[in-house]
């Protein structure tokens, strides 16, 4: 089981030109391993990127890309700083415009144009408004949506989920650095969001902090089953958390791995470990090649 | 200090201790004879002049026109530096047509102008108003300018994100964020305010703070002169309270200027 999950996969976008590709690619079922518990109507948004080209001032970050992203799974990607996995992340987002190349995004089955789930990113800062209380920060991910005092109880029911619905009346300069971030995700949260893209939201918490919020987002993806795209350097916060772990390397994906170990994951479970030693071993082997 | 009461009695207080001192200070220095009250009126002696002009109401008429004119001159020159420091920080247009222009009239001090103000308007009220106006634009301006620029472009972009609308955008993430500069400029517009509207009065003018500080010196009132001084620092340290009072409601999130 291990070794299939170390089988390096092309997700091919168009399956029937890519035929060629067929026998490698498996469909990947809605979500791995956490089917059990999420059972509300499917709301994740599907990606597909294709080809896509990235240009700043003519040096070439996104080289050629091609990616399918099913809806409501767990991604990650990983690589070396400068290897594009930000830029591929904000593109995805529509934050930057792309050089060359599509990005579709598909909302689930049975949703309008403006029904449509929305995407929503988290930082590696948490960008809180520090003039705003933390509830009405949480609330500015409910712009235009609602009235003044749904948007109010939504947001209070979204801190309740991560745990601080006793800190809703307080200013964010007075919350510790990963209260902040929790505060920031039920923000990208409270809106319902159809993909959720984390731009290394946990890299500037300590070691415990970090492991906290892992399992607190793993948690919430499992309830919610948006589709969730991960940037990060820390190889085993992928391995934690991810259906799939995509390495990038000079604006391509070098290495597409499934995980399949079952949620919920030890840590220092020896499967994963191998797994991170292998991606590691790679990106490793990327920078003395 | 263990008491509470006490602790905000002396907090209070300590500010004055200084001020006090000096007074009582240069009292006794009178008394004994140290300085000529010719020169120097004892704390006493210009108390008893303001008690004097008081009762006359001519202290009131004075301290009125003037502070109308303060205020008057502060709305038009704040206001128009405002507008066009925020026009400024979020059009790059705007900022490209006024900027250079600005900054060149800027560094004329505007207090050379008293002449030219002079052949204008001669010594009415227009001519305190535009000076004033004049020398309280630039500091909100460049203030205002200063603060728009210095909003944390990541919180911008989270705004974007969130789906804010160019209106919401700017109440809710950019004027809150040019807040603290707005008022640093505000305060420093205060201070110049004064400044500019005493020198005006003492150069040209037919009432006001300043005229009266005049007038007593022809008639070598010296505690007249030294009331009209202290009526300054007063005014001053009341704007300055004033603002920072405006602050401390409109800034509370903002740890540096939480109350103690």
């Amino acid at each position: 089981m291990l070794l299939d999950a170390l089988r390096p996969e092309y997700f091919g976008l168009d399956r029937a030109r890519h035929a060629e590709a067929d026998d490698r690619t498996e469909t990947v079922p809605d979500r791995i391993g956490s089917g059990a518990s999420s059972k509300d109507s499917p709301r994740g948004i599907a990606v597909t990127v294709r080809d896509l080209r990235k240009d700043f001032d003519g040096h070439s970050v996104i080289d050629g890309l091609d990616l399918h992203i099913p809806a409501g799974q767990f991604t990650a990607v990983v690589g070396r700083s400068g290897c594009g996995k930000s830029t591929l992340l904000r593109l995805i987002l529509g934050l930057e415009t792309p050089s060359g190349g599509r990005i579709g995004l598909e909302a689930p089955a049975g949703t309008s144009r403006r029904s449509a789930p929305p995407k929503r990113i988290m930082f590696q800062d948490p960008r809180l408004l520090p003039w705003a209380r933390v509830v009405d920060n949480v609330a500015v991910g409910l712009t235009g949506l609602g009235s003044k005092g749904e948007r109010r109880e939504r947001a209070l029911a979204a801190l309740a989920e991560v745990g601080l619905a006793d800190k809703a009346g307080q200013w964010p300069a007075t919350l510790s650095g990963g209260q902040r971030q929790r505060v920031a995700l039920a923000r990208a949260l409270v809106s319902g969001p159809g993909l959720l893209a984390l731009d290394e939201p946990l890299g500037a918490l300590d070691a415990l902090t970090r492991i906290g919020m892992q399992g607190l987002i793993e948690r919430i993806w499992q309830q919610q089953g948006f589709t969730a795209l991960l940037v990060t350097h820390d190889v085993a916060e992928a391995v934690a958390l991810a259906d799939r772990i995509l390495v990038i390397d000079a604006g391509r994906i070098a290495l597409d791995l499934r995980v399949d170990v079952p949620r919920p994951r030890r840590r220092g479970d020896p499967d994963l470990a191998a797994l991170e030693g292998r991606i590691l071993e790679h990106l490793l082997g990327e920078q003395t090649a | 200090m263990a008491h509470p009461f006490l602790d905000q009695a002396s907090r209070r207080l300590t500010p004055w201790l200084l001020p006090v001192a000096l007074l009582a200070g240069w009292q006794a220095a009178v008394t004994a004879g140290l300085v000529s009250n010719r020169f120097m009126p004892a704390p006493l002696d210009v108390a008893r002049a303001g008690i004097a002009a008081a009762s006359t109401g001519e202290l009131w008429t004075n301290l009125g026109v003037s502070a109308l004119r303060a205020l008057a001159g502060f709305a038009i020159g704040g206001g128009i530096g405002f507008t066009l420091g925020l026009a400024n920080g979020l059009s790059r247009v705007s900022e490209r047509l006024t900027d250079t222009s600005v900054q060149m009239i800027r560094n004329i001090p505007h207090l050379s102008l008293i002449p030219l103000v002079i052949l204008w308007f001669g010594i009415g009220e227009e001519a305190k108003l535009f000076l004033v106006a004049l020398g309280v634009f630039f500091p909100i301006y460049a203030n205002t300018l200063h603060g728009i620029r210095s909003v944390d472009p990541g919180l911008v972009e989270m705004g974007r994100v969130y789906g804010m609308s160019r209106f919401e955008l700017f109440r809710r993430v950019v004027l809150p964020g040019a807040l603290p500069s707005i008022f640093v400029g505000l305060r420093y517009g205060l201070g110049i305010m004064w400044l500019t509207l005493i020198v005006a009065e003492t150069i040209s003018a037919s009432s006001g703070l300043g005229y009266m500080a005049m007038q007593a010196r022809e008639f070598m009132l010296v505690d007249v002169v030294v009331l009209a001084i202290l009526i300054y620092a007063l005014l001053g340290k009341l704007a300055d309270a004033l603002t920072r009072q405006l602050e401390r409601v409109t800034l509370s999130w903002n740890p540096a200027y939480r109350t103690a």
